[in-house]
């Protein structure tokens, strides 16, 4: 891991800064609000930034191919999650068929 | 808590309740995932108690345990943690506390204390639902974060068990309510696929920031009336 002060600096960076965004919109209420639109579009960067850590820790490692294994795994996972699955069966069908598709000599 | 139990109906409580419980999974997934991933102990923990932001605690550990440089992985965070923005404008006055119980409350909020509250018909239901939600998303999303981490850290080869593909799936979990709109979904995809050809070439946490660039996508197809 990096050295320790650095991610003690982007934690407390990451807590702050959270905590301003968080205490703003209660504290800006009576002086402004935000049309809807840029609301979707925040919303949507979110997601925009989450699926792209999605792809990129499920197929790549190191700057190159993960392999099989994984991102097989995290399909059936998103399978299971767009039919609505349980949280719960989601996460441990998607570690289970990586483990299972690496007993098999998949990598 | 007696108020709470006037002010809120059971069906209301009892999907608080559920939803804590989701949140507590969620918890022991994150501990377990970040320590599995080489993190230390006290960072999940720490970040659980102190962010309190599940989807951009993920998104920072996933960088830092990549080798991206935390700063940008707390920006990154920021990014992910801008919604929070319009929520509080969204929420009718002092939700979030008065005087220095404010301090708290305005950490209590997250996506769903949000949720909870704004479906709430009169004030005091509001103001109820946000903190017994708020509480009991905290109290599970900590809780579930330290035990989590505390298993994880007793898992030695992590890929044979393959916690490595559960840490993509539990965040696509999280997001797949999303990507059911089809603009969201065409936007995250295209943003993936950017991330994905920047990753060989860019150092760790980067790519990610760059599928920014997807939200242009979501700008050209509904142009503002």
């Amino acid at each position: 891991m990096k050295d320790t002060t650095l991610v003690v600096a982007g934690m407390a960076t990451l807590a702050a800064g959270t905590y301003a965004i968080r205490f703003a919109g209660p504290a800006l209420r009576t002086r402004m609000s935000l049309p809807p639109r840029a609301t979707k579009l925040l919303e949507a960067a979110a997601v925009i930034l989450l699926a792209a850590l999605v792809a990129t820790t499920a197929l790549t490692e190191d700057h190159g191919f993960s392999g099989f294994a994984r991102p097989a795994g995290v399909l059936a996972g998103g399978v299971l999650a767009w039919r609505k699955a349980p949280f719960l069966v989601v996460v441990l069908a998607a570690a289970a068929t990586t483990a299972l598709l690496r007993l098999l000599g998949v990598r | 808590m007696s108020s709470i139990r006037r002010t809120l109906e059971g069906s209301v409580r009892r999907d608080i309740g559920l939803t804590c419980l989701a949140v507590l999974f969620t918890g022991l997934s994150y501990g377990a995932i970040a320590v599995a991933s080489g993190l230390p102990l006290w960072l999940p923990i720490a970040q659980s108690v102190f962010v309190t932001a599940g989807a951009s605690e993920f998104l920072f550990i996933g960088i830092v345990a990549a080798g991206g440089n935390p700063i940008a992985a707390a920006l990154a965070g920021l990014g992910v943690n801008a919604r929070h923005l319009p929520y509080g404008l969204a929420l009718a006055p002092d939700i979030t506390g008065r005087g220095w119980r404010r301090l708290f409350g305005t950490h209590l909020m997250n996506d769903e204390t949000v949720v909870f509250a704004l479906a709430q018909p009169d004030y005091p239901g509001q103001r109820a639902a946000y903190r017994l939600c708020g509480l009991g998303a905290f109290v599970a999303w900590s809780g579930g974060a330290t035990v989590g981490a505390l298993i994880g850290s007793a898992v030695h080869d992590t890929n044979a068990f393959g916690l490595d593909a559960m840490f993509p799936a539990v965040i696509l979990a999280l997001i797949v309510p999303s990507l059911r709109d089809r603009a969201t979904l065409r936007a995250a995809a295209a943003g993936a696929v950017i991330a994905l050809a920047a990753a060989p070439f860019l150092p760790a946490g980067l790519p990610v920031l760059l599928a920014l660039a997807a939200v242009a996508l979501l700008r050209r197809e509904r142009p503002t009336p």
